[in-house]
């Protein structure tokens, strides 16, 4: 191990460095939790000046509330959910799928097919921002979660398969002769050999497309207009310009919007962080 | 009809599981990125006709001082961003201690990752504030008054940068922590008995062999810097006078404010052929670690 661990009878020296580290983490998340801190107080507090201060009232439960009854929030909530799962679902089925077939039924140009899917994954959003626009006004689907859900799920496929090909490309090559060879035919070898052993690599992939998805704002605003169905990114910019006194309000909203996303991670942290080494570091 | 699948079924079954995944694929993203090509020939409002201009907006674009200052912007940025590496090193090698309350602790440090970047960006868009701000604080502890960084020309760009840093050294971080999980004990343990320590140790065993995940973090830390958008967007809107924008804000702006998808579709074309480098540079070096690996 590097650095050198720190021997397990030092002890004091031990409370230190977690000590230490902590300060730093403090630091580090400074900024939210002052975002946090404002979120709990008054209106009245922040206009007269007490923005650092402990708070002499606490306005959690007024400011959240306010978030949910006097604005928009909740209704962006939902939108955010009725675009990411339905995306969440479509990616993992047709990455499966792909990974599959790319890791398992080499044929020719499938190497090609496959540096598609990973070059593609790296371009720039605004690349194919007019013309993926342009597709869903004229499919009737601009401004509906339609546009958001299929836009989502078509680009992160190609990260998706990225990751399912080397995780299937990783299992025992054993499994599938022996399928193969007590005649099970590629749908037989899908559902009973891919799909039980591929659940770590979609629960990963789930948590790392969920939040893809969920934290989305540049498709948000290109192919959404309405309140009706924009994502909560969106929606919380939006508020931003609407309530600009109201600093407790917005800081409500934005440890609202920020919420599933680290709730997730904590609930999933294992899959999350081998999600993104496996996909960065295997390449 | 079911004679034709049995005998066939081997090769057709893939090729039915490979085609739903593809066609969306190939349609919405490959087939989008090169139409953007075809329209940045022509001038378009978006809705109307587009009419061919051959290079025109290409043209215009050499001669418009904003698309310089995006260009100058997407640098800077780039420059800034480099610290994420070797900052994400650092943190990792902090929190690589197996203590008890060290692994909360390094959950802690990813958060800023999983945060939207409208999340950061309204976050940071507080801590710059000029009359309450995080950095007001920070001025106010000396007496002095924080400078408004985000509509002052000079600095604008470096705050938001700065703040989109932020969330990519928690990305760093990660990716060096599978690293230093990675290392070879063996060699650390030859290093030690050589009497290598502290810097030499890690200059000379460690980072050798962080050299492919080092590569990763860089790769990844300059596409994020091309391709940033939302936090220009939320915190600054191009401004203060357009001195914040980069390409991919300029591209949007020309397009959907002023319908010029034409003239947004060429700048759009150039930050890809700027990325295609990137991306061709990135795929090589994995290409060619994939080899020494087998």
């Amino acid at each position: 191990m590097y650095p050198r661990p720190i021997p397990e009878n030092a002890r004091l020296q031990r409370a230190l460095y977690v000590g230490g580290v902590s300060l730093v983490v403090l630091l580090w998340l400074l900024p939210l939790l002052a975002v946090m801190l404002t979120s709990i107080r008054s209106n009245e507090e922040l206009m007269a000046g007490n923005y650092w201060g402990w708070p002499q009232k606490f306005s959690m439960v007024e400011n959240y509330t306010a978030v949910f009854e006097q604005t928009a929030m909740l209704r962006f909530f939902l939108n955010s959910l009725l675009i990411t799962i339905p995306s969440v679902v479509g990616v993992l089925a047709l990455s499966t799928l792909t990974g599959f077939v790319l890791s398992r039924y080499p044929f020719r140009g499938s190497n090609l097919i496959f540096a598609l899917f990973v070059g593609g994954n790296f371009l720039p959003a605004q690349i194919m921002m007019i013309p993926v626009r342009d597709l869903m006004v004229r499919l009737g689907l601009y401004d509906t979660v339609y546009a958001l859900i299929i836009f989502h799920i078509a680009f992160q496929t190609g990260f998706a398969t990225l990751f399912m090909r080397n995780f299937i490309a990783a299992l025992p090559g054993e499994l599938f002769q022996a399928a193969r060879a007590e005649g099970a035919s590629p749908f037989q070898i899908l559902r009973h050999v891919v799909v039980p052993l591929v659940r770590p690599a979609l629960a990963a992939l789930a948590i790392l497309t969920f939040t893809f998805v969920w934290n989305d704002y540049f498709w948000a605003i290109v192919l959404t207009q309405s309140d009706a169905v924009k994502p909560v990114t969106a929606g919380l910019n939006n508020l931003r310009g609407e309530w600009t006194s109201a600093w407790n309000i917005v800081s409500a909203a934005t440890i609202f919007v920020a919420l599933p996303p680290v709730v997730m991670f904590f609930l999933m942290q294992k899959h999350f962080v081998a999600g993104l080494t496996m996909g960065a570091v295997k390449g | 009809m079911s004679r034709f699948w049995r005998r066939n079924r081997h090769w057709l079954t893939p090729v039915l599981f490979l085609l739903p995944g593809l066609i969306l694929f190939g349609s919405v993203i490959l087939a989008a990125s090169v139409e953007t090509i075809w329209i940045s020939l022509h001038a378009w409002d978006g809705i109307g006709q587009k009419t061919w201009v051959g290079l025109a907006n290409y043209l215009e674009l050499a001669d418009d001082p904003q698309f310089y200052v995006s260009l100058k912007n997407n640098v800077i940025w780039l420059l800034i961003f480099m610290l994420a590496p070797p900052v994400g090193l650092a943190l990792a090698l902090i929190v690589n201690q197996q203590i008890r309350g060290m692994r909360i602790l390094k959950s802690l440090f990813f958060i800023p990752l999983v945060l939207a970047t409208v999340t950061v960006g309204v976050v940071f868009g507080w801590v710059y504030d000029p009359n309450f701000g995080l950095l007001q604080l920070f001025f106010g502890v000396f007496g002095s008054t924080a400078p408004a960084l985000l509509s002052d020309e000079n600095f604008v760009t470096f705050a938001v940068a700065a703040a989109g840093l932020w969330p990519q050294i928690a990305f760093c971080m990660v990716l060096f922590l599978a690293g230093l999980n990675n290392l070879n004990d063996d060699l650390i343990a030859a290093g030690r008995v050589d009497g290598a320590r502290g810097w030499r140790m890690l200059r000379h065993v460690v980072l050798p062999q962080l050299s492919q995940v080092g590569f990763i973090a860089i790769a990844v830390t300059v596409i994020g810097a091309l391709r940033s958008f939302d936090m220009v967007a939320v915190m600054t809107n191009g401004g203060p006078y357009g001195s914040s924008t980069v390409l991919a804000y300029q591209m949007y702006e020309e397009s959907i404010f002023s319908y010029r998808f034409g003239y947004g579709a060429a700048i759009a074309t150039v930050l890809f052929v700027i990325m295609i480098a990137f991306i061709a540079w990135y795929l090589h070096g994995l290409v060619k670690a994939e080899r020494s690996n087998a």
